[in-house]
């Protein structure tokens, strides 16, 4: 069959459906939904999985992220006992050296502190750390330059911000080179970083924060001991940690989960109490995951019971009209139309009806994803091959669905077919 | 009649022309099984229609013309024997090549016009056009003088149920010459008509018989057998007589 009679039989379909309007679009819906959650579906999916790679990016899907967790207990206890809890040196040096799948360690003191800056001042959170922390929390280098050994071995008062720290201390001042203060000490700003904290990522703060000031930990140590005095609802509560927060890189990702492992045995047998967390970025991912493939198979299978619900529908419809056109057929077979060429008139009819119900269906699926963005806040992408699926979906569905009746129309006798009445 | 023999001997009744036969039935009976009992629709016919000749087939209810006529229009094949179209044994074909035959030979007029209601007049014409795959454009324009040889050039756009029935059959018959047959068969073609209107259609297959058609109507009404050359009268499946 060449373009031109196909063409010509695609209008015919398409005429022959503009009939009988209300009853091609009844026939449809089943599609147009079916076509419509599949589409919906796997935006929903795809928006959630893109989410979960870019958050498990930013924690470094390599990494294990270790935080000293103040116990229970310490928390509700006279103020003017001194808490101590979380993370020691030791640990540190301890994971380092016994745990061979370990390639790093990086080791950070949480200081919230405040600074100034001439008239300005701002809620800081003081991270002493080492230059490898650069290396396993990746964040763009706006300007400057990072923390460096030199920095260590010096115990300089230097500081790396991040950029909204940055702009709400110096706003416009020249930001390199200039000095803030925290406690009695300046802090000369040597770089300035772009912070990708964006809220927890399965339940796991990210190691940077926007109110961050990186400086060295030989020079934190110095400056602020282990002993951390905050004051809350009026009294001063006192707390001595060595370390709160330790980002371990792992050689191999095949090694994360057992390396966790190793990294919890070892806390264990050397802390009386729970006062640590380890978070695992990659489990989360797969628990992200295994999360949206329980929600793939719900959705996909209201998708295909959709889809087969249509299926029927308009297979019914078309034996319907199969024995309404009756005579038709009985004309066309008389008038020398092959058995083949009804099949395929009455097939392209349910392909277009289909197809027609899987273009409305797609415009659904885009729209919908962009609603539950809107309203719930879940992130959506439509992908370009559910576009692609869909179309061939319901094409299938055409074919699948309508080459029963069609063929049922091309077996009836002519001769039968014209006494039809 | 010249260009007619009749041979009686034995159950077979032929007729030749001048012409080279464009039709020709060879002991051809059609048995239809009806549960234990066979009935024989047509209990082995012979006969021959000459090219451009005009025949009626005339005789009782139930004695076989419609079977005959859809044998002749290959929309059936016969149980046993041979039927010769235009030289060619077309009695064993398939299906498609039957379908194919139908394309390229034969125009058909039935008695309830069964034009597609759905179609314009314009579209209803073009039909045989459109499964011999013409252009839109060269089926348009012929689509054109069909429909002016019958007097409906000026109706291309209507539906078949805005026209009278005589309009219809036109239709119908502009229909049958699209694809430019050998033959046209005719079932009752006046018989949902009124008499006089039933004339103009009668005139306008004498017409198409003058300009070569090879035309076979069925019809019971002797003043429309009036108008072919040849009737033939059947009976309980046999030929009767011809005359
Ligand atoms: N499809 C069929 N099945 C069974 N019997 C049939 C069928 N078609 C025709 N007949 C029988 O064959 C005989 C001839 O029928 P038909 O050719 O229609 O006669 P006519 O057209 O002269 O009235 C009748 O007895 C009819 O009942
Ligand atoms: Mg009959």
């Amino acid at each position: 069959m060449n373009l031109h009679r196909f063409l010509r039989l695609v209008r015919l379909g398409i005429k022959t459906l503009l009939l009988h309007k209300l009853r091609s679009m009844l026939t449809m819906l089943g599609v147009v939904f079916g076509v419509g959650s599949v589409i919906a579906m796997l935006a929903v999916g795809t928006g959630a999985s893109e989410e979960a790679q870019e958050q498990i990016r930013r924690l470094g899907s390599q990494n294990i992220i270790i935080n000293s967790v103040q116990p229970q207990e310490d928390q509700s206890v006279e103020r003017v006992r001194m808490s101590i809890y979380g993370l020691t040196y030791d640990d540190e040096r301890r994971i380092n050296e016994t745990i061979p799948s370990v390639s790093r360690i990086v080791p950070a003191k949480l200081i919230p502190s405040d600074a100034r800056v001439g008239g300005r001042q701002m809620e800081l959170r003081i991270v002493g750390t080492t230059p490898g922390w650069f290396d396993l929390v990746e964040r763009e280098l706006l300007a400057g330059r990072r923390l460096q050994e030199s920095d260590m071995t010096g115990n300089s008062n230097v500081c790396v911000l991040t950029e909204r720290s940055a702009r709400r201390l110096l706003a416009t001042e020249e930001v390199l080179g200039n000095r803030i203060r925290v406690g009695a000490n300046y802090y000369e700003v040597v770089g300035i970083i772009r912070s990708e904290s964006g809220g927890a990522a399965g339940g796991v703060q990210t190691p940077d924060q926007e109110i961050d000031a990186y400086i060295p930990m030989t020079t934190a140590r110095e400056r602020f001991g282990d002993i951390v005095v905050r004051s809350r609802e009026g009294s001063r509560e006192r707390s001595r940690v060595e370390l709160h927060q330790m980002v371990v890189e792992v050689d191999h990702i095949d090694n994360v989960q057992s390396t966790a492992l190793a990294i919890e045995n070892m806390l264990e047998r050397f802390h009386r109490r729970e006062d640590y967390r380890v978070s695992v970025p990659l489990a989360l991912l797969r628990q992200a995951e295994a999360t949206q493939r329980t929600f793939n198979i719900v959705l996909g299978s209201i998708a295909g019971i959709s889809l087969l619900v249509g299926g029927i529908g308009i297979m019914n419809i078309m034996l319907a009209s199969v024995t309404e056109r009756t005579r038709e057929i009985g004309i066309r077979r008389a008038i020398g139309a092959r058995r083949s060429q009804i099949v395929g008139q009455f097939l392209i009819e349910t392909i277009v009806l289909s197809s027609t119900g899987g273009l409305i269906g797609i415009a659904f699926g885009v729209t919908i994803p962009q609603i539950i963005e809107y309203f719930a806040g879940m992130p959506t992408i439509v992908p370009f091959y559910a576009i692609a699926l869909s179309l061939g979906i319901s094409v299938a569905v055409g074919i699948i669905f309508g080459l029963y009746p069609a063929i049922r129309a091309a077996k009836l006798d002519p001769i039968v077919a014209l006494r039809y009445e | 009649m010249k260009d007619i023999q009749t041979q009686t001997d034995s159950d077979t009744v032929t007729a030749a022309t001048e012409s080279e036969a464009m039709v020709r039935l060879e002991d051809v009976r059609k048995i239809y099984e009806m549960g234990s009992e066979q009935v024989h629709a047509l209990a082995g016919v012979s006969v021959e229609f000459g090219s451009g000749s005009f025949w009626a087939i005339m005789g009782p209810s139930g004695s076989g013309k419609s079977t005959m006529l859809n044998l002749l229009g290959c929309l059936d094949r016969p149980t046993s024997g041979r039927y010769i179209l235009s030289g060619q044994d077309v009695s064993r074909l398939e299906d498609d090549d039957l379908s194919q035959i139908r394309l390229t030979y034969l125009g058909f007029v039935f008695q309830s016009f069964n034009l597609i209601a759905q179609l314009t007049v314009r579209e209803n014409i073009e039909l045989p056009l459109f499964y011999l795959g013409w252009e839109s454009r060269e089926s348009a324009k012929r689509a054109l003088e069909l429909a002016t040889q019958v007097g409906l050039e000026d109706r291309l756009g209507h539906r078949p149920a805005e026209l009278s029935g005589g309009q219809q059959q036109r239709v119908a018959i502009a229909r049958a010459l699209a694809n430019d047959p050998h033959v046209i068969l005719a079932d009752e073609p006046t018989g949902n008509l009124d008499s006089s209107t039933g004339e103009h259609i009668m005139e306008l297959l004498r017409d198409l018989n003058k300009q070569g058609k090879t035309i076979v109507i069925v019809t019971h009404e002797p003043e429309v057998a009036r108008w072919a050359h040849h009737r033939l009268h059947m009976h309980d499946g046999l030929i009767d007589r011809i005359d």
